[in-house]
């Protein structure tokens, strides 16, 4: 979809931007990664023109961007700024109908899409269509400013570090609704930021950069599995493994088709199920399948009964389809050493471990 | 008292005197904003240029306004306009562009850079740049320099009526010539209500043309 050939800008003596080969697919969110000064805005910029290239070429959908008027480019790109930049002097409705405007489409239909996109960002348009930027906080600005640049559905969408000025709590509820928007709208994106985080958890590629060379250009799991080099490696943090954990989901570190027991199951069908599986418990499911409670096997020798009078309550779940990170996060708090993990509906799925969780961790080291 | 009796006696006069001091201010304002806003907004694009033009337009302000008007005598004299109305505006228009070119260049120069990045980078073309988003934020202050020009040129354009351009200066002048000081203070009266009114208008329009959103709560 976008594809830079050994683009190159040189200001005066100082190469800013050093012979960069690229290509980002359609639908992916590409993260442009690094220190400041690396390159990576000047990279950006240079793909709506806002920075004409020393050298090298710029595709997109094939077409060589230097040979598309800038102006009527750039109204087909999407572009966001950390400073957000909102025109103080017009409502939401017509910041964010700029470029719709412009290109002549019908007034009412693209009030009508504003009016829907603002509902996607959780701003109820009727409060805030007709309501003036300054009225607006921070947050609700720059999701203003991101469905600004959506309005004319442009295939191509260019951020720079878009989050970064908002507050952390925030940042994370806006980054989640921007994910929720491109997983429905599936743009490509070329997304600039300096946060090893934010780049983990929005792209489908990190682009690092350092000194206006392209360093690694990799999935981010390959990348903090794998960097190419120590100063990538120092970049992406010491704790790089750990971050790896938020790209996984439960259900790749989960042992499938557990055994259980249900309430009505006697004491001695319980021990011998966790004896014959060499487990230390085991779950207790309703007669659905759902999560109700667990026994150990400690506890129930020399017990009679059944599995119902002595279950005990579990302090904690997981779904299935959250990522390693959270399941982690539970683990430790509560300090146990498996989850139970159920689907949507709490039927119960399987368990993980964390002998698990380290060995799912180690295996892309071990196949090297 | 003696004063106030004169002045109800000359009303009409006082009436056609202020309407030539008006006529005289409006015409050189309204000329001077469309060459003073058009410079201000131009030389926003070099340093250089912005730097010439402000110093000029400052050392303008230094002319006393009567060398001001001796010199256009000359000047003029070769069409028959050497005194009276047209060089009184002449001058005036030139008084007015300090204020107003000052105002506009700081207005544009001071728009968040966001703003012209965030517009760019949509596409807009410079001049729907400046129509779209510069102007209307530089409005209230460009309107300021207005207000500051207008103020300015009522009490300049009082010394015109030595070069017979009339206004409400032809008291003063009078009220100087034969110590009359009912006429030196209906005059200058005149003058002083006449610059507090225009400054309150001008206020006026100033708030109904600052954008909604610009609009202070």
């Amino acid at each position: 979809m976008i594809r830079l050939k050994n683009l190159t800008k040189i200001y005066g003596g100082t190469t800013a931007v050093d012979n960069v080969s690229m290509e980002v697919g359609a639908g992916e969110v590409c993260v442009l990664l690094g220190p400041s000064g690396c390159g990576k805005t000047t990279t950006m910029k240079m793909i709506n023109r806002l920075i004409e290239p020393s050298g090298g070429r710029i595709f997109i959908d094939g077409k060589d961007v230097t040979e598309v008027n800038p102006v009527e480019l750039r109204r087909s790109i999407g572009y966001v700024i950390q400073q957000i930049g909102l025109f103080p002097n017009k409502t939401v409705e017509d910041n964010i109908c700029v470029v719709p405007d412009m290109l002549g489409h019908d007034r009412k239909a693209s009030r009508r899409r504003a009016a829907e996109l603002l509902e996607m960002v959780n701003l109820e348009p009727a409060a805030y269509a007709k309501r003036y930027p300054k009225e607006l906080s921070g947050g609700q600005q720059q999701r203003v400013g991101v469905i600004r640049a959506l309005a004319a559905d442009p295939p191509v969408l260019l951020m720079d570090e878009p989050f970064g000025a908002i507050d952390p709590i925030n940042r994370e509820v806006i980054q989640d609704e921007f994910m929720k928007l491109q997983a429905a709208m599936k743009k490509t994106v070329i997304f600039v930021s300096h946060d090893i985080d934010e780049a983990v958890k929005m792209a489908s590629r990190i682009a690092i950069f350092r000194s206006g060379r392209l360093v690694q250009y990799d999935t981010p799991d390959n990348l903090l599995a794998h960097p190419i080099d120590s100063f990538v490696a120092d970049f992406v943090g010491q704790d790089r493994t750990l971050k790896r954990l938020r790209l996984i989901a439960v259900r790749e570190a989960m042992t499938p088709n557990p055994p259980s027991v249900a309430a009505d199951d006697s004491v001695e069908t319980a021990i011998s199920r966790m004896e014959s599986h060499g487990h230390a418990s085991v779950v207790m499911v309703g007669p659905h399948g759902k999560v109700l409670g667990f026994v150990r096997l400690e506890a129930l020798r020399g017990k009679r009964g059944k599995v119902g009078e002595h279950y005990e309550k579990l302090t904690s779940v997981v779904r299935s389809d959250d990522n390693l990170r959270n399941a982690v996060s539970q683990m430790f708090s509560n300090d146990q050493s498996w989850l139970a993990c159920v689907d949507a509906d709490g039927l119960y799925e399987g368990y993980i471990t964390q002998r698990g969780i380290t060995h799912l961790l180690g295996a892309t080291y071990r196949d090297k | 008292m003696e004063t106030l009796n004169f002045a109800i006696a000359n009303w009409s006069q006082i009436l056609a005197r202020g309407w030539e001091h008006i006529s005289l201010v409006g015409v050189a304002v309204s000329i001077a904003v469309l060459t003073g806003v058009p410079i201000g907004i131009l030389i926003t694009q070099s340093r250089v240029a912005a730097d010439r033009v402000l110093y000029g337009a400052a050392i303008i302000m230094t002319i006393p306004s009567i060398a001001f008007f001796g010199l256009l005598i000359p000047v003029l004299s070769p069409i028959g306009q050497g005194i009276g109305y047209l060089p009184a505006v002449i001058a005036l228009i030139f008084y007015s562009q300090l204020p107003i070119i000052r105002n506009t260049y700081a207005a544009i120069m001071n728009i968040d850079p966001a703003l012209r990045e965030a517009a760019r980078g949509m596409g807009m073309t410079a001049f729907q740049r400046l129509r779209e988003v510069e102007l209307p934020v530089a409005l209230p202050v460009i309107i300021n320099g207005v207000r500051n020009a207008v103020v300015l040129n009522i009490a300049i354009a009082t010394i015109a009526t030595y070069i017979g351009a009339g206004g409400l200066g032809v008291f003063i002048s009078r009220g100087i010539s034969q110590t009359d000081p009912r006429q030196l203070i209906t005059g200058a009266v005149a003058v002083s209500v006449l610059a507090i009114i225009a400054d309150l208008g001008l206020l006026l329009l100033q708030r109904r043309l600052t954008p909604v959103g610009l609009r202070q709560s």
